[in-house]
């Protein structure tokens, strides 16, 4: 599968896109040769996504071409990006979970008449999987499969179409740490035979671990491709912001932990156990305890009971046995109401489905925890003037960048949206706060905004219960880190001096006296 | 993804906020297409459409007694439309309005000939308009009540509901309830003077509107400036995000479920007691309908719903007067007011939806790329 050839596979010269006024990419070049890693980082909104969906064929950029060893091409369709050998793996994988993998597979395919012919598919996938280290039962449904296993259906799929270049969107967002390093090692293998592999992530660790090239992307041009080797974490990172960043990991031995930590409980979980969205267990006799300024981390591989942990500490899911108390009281399956007047903030999951109303103004999503108290509240009545007041003033402290107070919440970016939603959050002084992937989807600038909010609190004494998949993100935030599988606490851990790996093998189900015997 | 063949490499995308100005000009274009389509109809059926339209227009507003009459017709879908804007303003998809209509002009007569039939008029009245809000605002909590409680459709029950209502009423006033002096026509007794609403001069345009007007007023102001109007707003746009922020759903429901109601209810009481003075059949020819076509052009905002209570009446007006004074075949009106909704309608979803051209599985890359 060598392709002895001087020209790159794949070579993006002048790409220019634009999405009304936004330039979404500017005058990219950017190429790639056969056999190497090349990844492509930058932050949120940067341009990684649209330069990737033109190369995949989703896209048609306004100015600019493509070429695949040398000979410039056309995309239509991603159809057509297929038939050129170009492939992508999306986050959100394209698969149907009640068929087979094979059918999955042949979705993809307009050959070959009526008959699906399975057994000649399942027998190719089954070859390709040996020569590549992607075994999958070909016969076995979606559903089945672990999500890593999806993933590998989803290389597989690509391969068996005849791609030879594969676009990978921040592929071990959805991975346990194990599953990260085996996709990676299948990804140096795929290099290693020939293919070239475009990696898109925001983990610089990842990127410096597989890559051969990095590419990085800033407002929608590229301002630096260099090689993996001899460069780091840090050079990486200013160059995505252009400018020096605090460190995203506080080093531990600085840190003031313990200090903060009055000893008060606030939050205690008493063997909570409560029902999930598909009507089996999702929480599993779950107990933990939070004192006053501690911030207890919970890891764990999406879907394990996290949101469900979240939700019925809030209100917003009832329990079906055990008790939860916030400072000595009992508010097990009280309102959502009433447990936020308990003094518990809530950055909910996903903010535009819970804690924001996307198509009212900034102020209707202001005043959503207030409305009822005074001066917002004149009995019955609303104050605008009140509301006007209370808005611009949360719009100014917690530095929201938008046209006004009138403005759709929609129309805002993600990170403002999230720090306009933390602001009203933390304006009651709360005793407990209760964020979950407060930073997901914002920028870095927002990120280090929202740390240094969530800091701030817990030097206040505030307790913190974050739930959030970004290791480094918990690592720097927490004193503790609580990790859960399967709706159950697999273990609670120092946040500091704990290996990650041994994070990784909780989140993985692995209990700890597993690992002490192998 | 599979989409009909003609839209193809499109896609529809809602549109955020509707700009007012193509708003206005998206209004006016659908009119005059729909002239045009209804002008070739009657061209194909031998008349002349100019004339016809002429007839129409100055039936509808071209001399005192047309407005009047375009008034007339006002009150009762204003009232109505009302109703439904502020239940779908919530979600509720109140479609019980007509029920709700013929429930409150049950109790209002109710109250009017058997309950305080000596009472003095502006007694009387307030004590009708009392008793047509509780009318149609019970039969607005049944659905409310089944709704919060047992998660039933309101869509069905408050439909179902309707002719419940209708059936009642015919019962009454077949039954019970019949003028004994009417040889047999089924009706009531005539209210007593004091239950007639004041008229306006020699005109058939009575108090009801202004209930009308005052109504819009006010529930302008509850869904602006209040707790409880705010509190609508966000469980009608985000029902998470109200259970969230610790509102009370079950209980909003069956009031705003009520409050629809009553305002029926209200438009109810405002046909017998201003039009009929007596509980009769056929009471309304459908305002309950028409009034969820008035919440949806007004995009359910209670000012907006006085104008489009205005025009739809015209319509209507504009149309008998048609078949009185031209002779026209019956037919011919109700297509044409058809044809003109019709096209308003289809004009109202182009100012709140666009077509998108796109390169093809755009969609898949757009969802995506939403944040989250």
């Amino acid at each position: 599968m060598s392709q002895p050839s001087a020209a790159p596979a794949i070579a993006m010269r002048g790409i220019t896109k634009r999405f009304g006024n936004v330039v979404a990419n500017d005058q990219v070049d950017f190429s790639a040769a056969w056999g190497e890693v090349h990844a492509l980082v930058g932050e949120n909104g940067a341009g990684k996504s649209t330069l990737m969906s033109i190369l995949a064929g989703l896209y048609r950029p306004d100015d600019g071409y493509v070429e695949i060893d040398g000979q410039p091409v056309q995309f239509r369709s991603p159809r057509d990006a297929i038939a050129h050998g170009i492939g992508m793996v999306y986050q959100h994988f394209m698969l149907v979970d009640t068929f087979s993998v094979a059918e999955n597979v042949v979705m993809g395919e307009r050959t070959g008449g009526v008959s699906l012919q399975l057994p000649r598919v399942e027998q190719r996938l089954a070859e390709l999987g040996e020569t590549y280290g992607l075994e999958v039962d070909p016969r076995a449904r979606i559903w089945q499969l672990s999500v890593g296993e999806q993933q590998r259906v989803e290389i597989l799929r690509l391969l068996y179409l005849g791609a030879r270049i594969l676009v990978f969107d921040e592929p071990t967002a959805v991975l346990t740490p194990q599953e990260a390093h085996s996709l990676i090692r299948t990804l140096r293998g795929l290099a290693a035979q020939g293919f070239t592999v475009i990696f898109i992530s925001h983990k610089l660790d990842e990127v410096l671990e597989v890559a051969d090239q990095i590419s990085i992307l800033r407002r929608g041009r590229i301002v630096a491709t260099m090689p993996a080797q001899g460069t780091d974490r840090r050079e990486l990172a200013r160059l995505m912001v252009g400018r020096d960043l605090a460190p995203i990991v506080e080093d531990p031995a600085h840190s003031p932990r313990e200090a903060t930590i009055t000893g008060d409980t606030i939050l205690s979980l008493r063997n909570v156990t409560a029902i999930g969205e598909k009507g089996v267990p999702a929480l599993k006799q779950v107990s933990l305890e939070i004192q006053a300024g501690e911030t207890l981390g919970v890891a764990g591989v999406a879907g394990n009971g996290q949101s469900e942990l979240a939700e019925v500490v809030t209100g917003l899911r009832r329990t079906t046995a055990g008790a939860i108390h916030v400072a000595g009281r009992d508010v097990t399956n009280r309102p959502a109401g009433e447990i936020a007047r308990a003094g518990v903030a809530h950055v909910p999951e996903d903010r535009l489905a819970t804690g924001l109303i996307g198509s009212m103004d900034l102020s209707a999503n202001a005043i959503l925890r207030e409305y009822g108290q005074p001066p917002l509240a004149q009995g019955p009545f609303l104050s605008s003037a009140a509301v006007a007041n209370f808005t611009d003033s949360l719009i100014a402290r917690h530095d929201v960048k938008a046209p006004g107070r009138w403005a759709r919440l929609r129309t805002l970016s993600g990170g403002n949206q999230q720090k306009l939603l933390l602001g009203r959050e933390l304006s009651g002084a709360p005793r407990l706060i209760v964020a979950v992937h407060p930073t997901r989807g914002v920028d870095i600038g927002a990120t280090e905004a929202i740390h240094a909010a969530l800091r701030e609190q817990r030097a206040r004494g505030a307790a913190t219960l974050l739930i959030s998949e970004d290791l480094d993100e918990l690592l720097a935030l927490s004193d503790r880190i609580a990790v859960m599988f399967d709706g159950a606490v697999m273990g609670i851990v120092p946040a500091r001096g704990t290996d990650p790996e041994e994070i990784g093998l909780l989140m993985a189900g692995v209990a700890p006296e597993a690992t002490a015997h192998g | 993804m599979a989409e009909p063949g003609l839209l193809r490499g499109y896609r529809i995308e809602r549109v955020p906020s509707p700009p007012r100005g193509s708003v206005a000009i998206i209004t006016v274009l659908s009119l005059l297409a729909a002239l045009i389509f209804g002008g070739l109809v009657l061209a194909l059926s031998g008349e002349n459409p100019l004339t016809i339209y002429q007839a129409m227009l100055s039936g509808a507003l071209g001399n005192w007694n047309g407005v009047a009459e375009t008034l007339v017709k006002t009150t009762p879908l204003l009232l109505a439309g009302l109703g439904v804007a502020v239940a779908f303003r919530m979600q509720l998809w109140n479609i019980g309005a007509e029920g709700q209509l013929y429930f409150g002009a049950i109790f209002a007569s109710w109250m009017a000939l058997y309950l305080a039939p000596g009472a003095p008029g502006w007694l009387l009245v307030p004590l009708m308009i009392v008793a047509a809000m509780v009318g149609g605002g019970l039969w607005g909590l049944v659905p409310g009540i089944l709704r919060a409680y047992f998660g039933a459709s309101e869509i069905i029950t408050s439909l179902m509901l309707n002719y419940v209502a209708i059936l009642f009423s015919d019962y009454l006033i077949h039954g019970p309830w019949r003028d004994p002096q009417a040889f047999g026509f089924p009706g009531t007794p005539a209210f007593p003077d004091a239950a007639w609403l004041p008229r306006w001069g020699t005109t058939r345009v009575h108090l009801g509107l202004l209930f009308g007007l005052v109504a819009a007023l006010l529930l302008w102001f509850l869904l602006r400036r209040t707790r409880w109007g705010y509190e609508i707003g966000v469980m009608g746009e985000n029902p998470r995000a109200a259970l969230y922020a610790g509102m009370p759903m079950a209980r909003t429901i069956i009031l705003v479920m009520a409050l629809s109601g009553a305002l029926a209810g209200l438009a109810g009481m405002s046909e017998v007691a201003g039009i009929g003075h007596q509980l009769q059949r056929n009471l309304s020819p459908g305002y309950g309908y028409a009034a969820i076509i008035v919440a949806w052009l007004a995009r359910l905002h209670p000012i907006g719903a006085v104008l489009v209570a205005f025009l739809l009446a015209a319509l209507t007006v504009g149309g008998d007067q048609l078949q009185m004074s031209l002779g026209l075949p019956a037919a011919i009106a109700p297509m044409l007011q058809g044809t003109i909704l019709f096209f308003l309608l289809g004009g109202d979803i182009l100012t709140r939806y666009r077509l998108v051209k796109r390169t093809p599985a755009l969609a898949a890359v757009t969802r995506e790329n939403e944040p989250a």
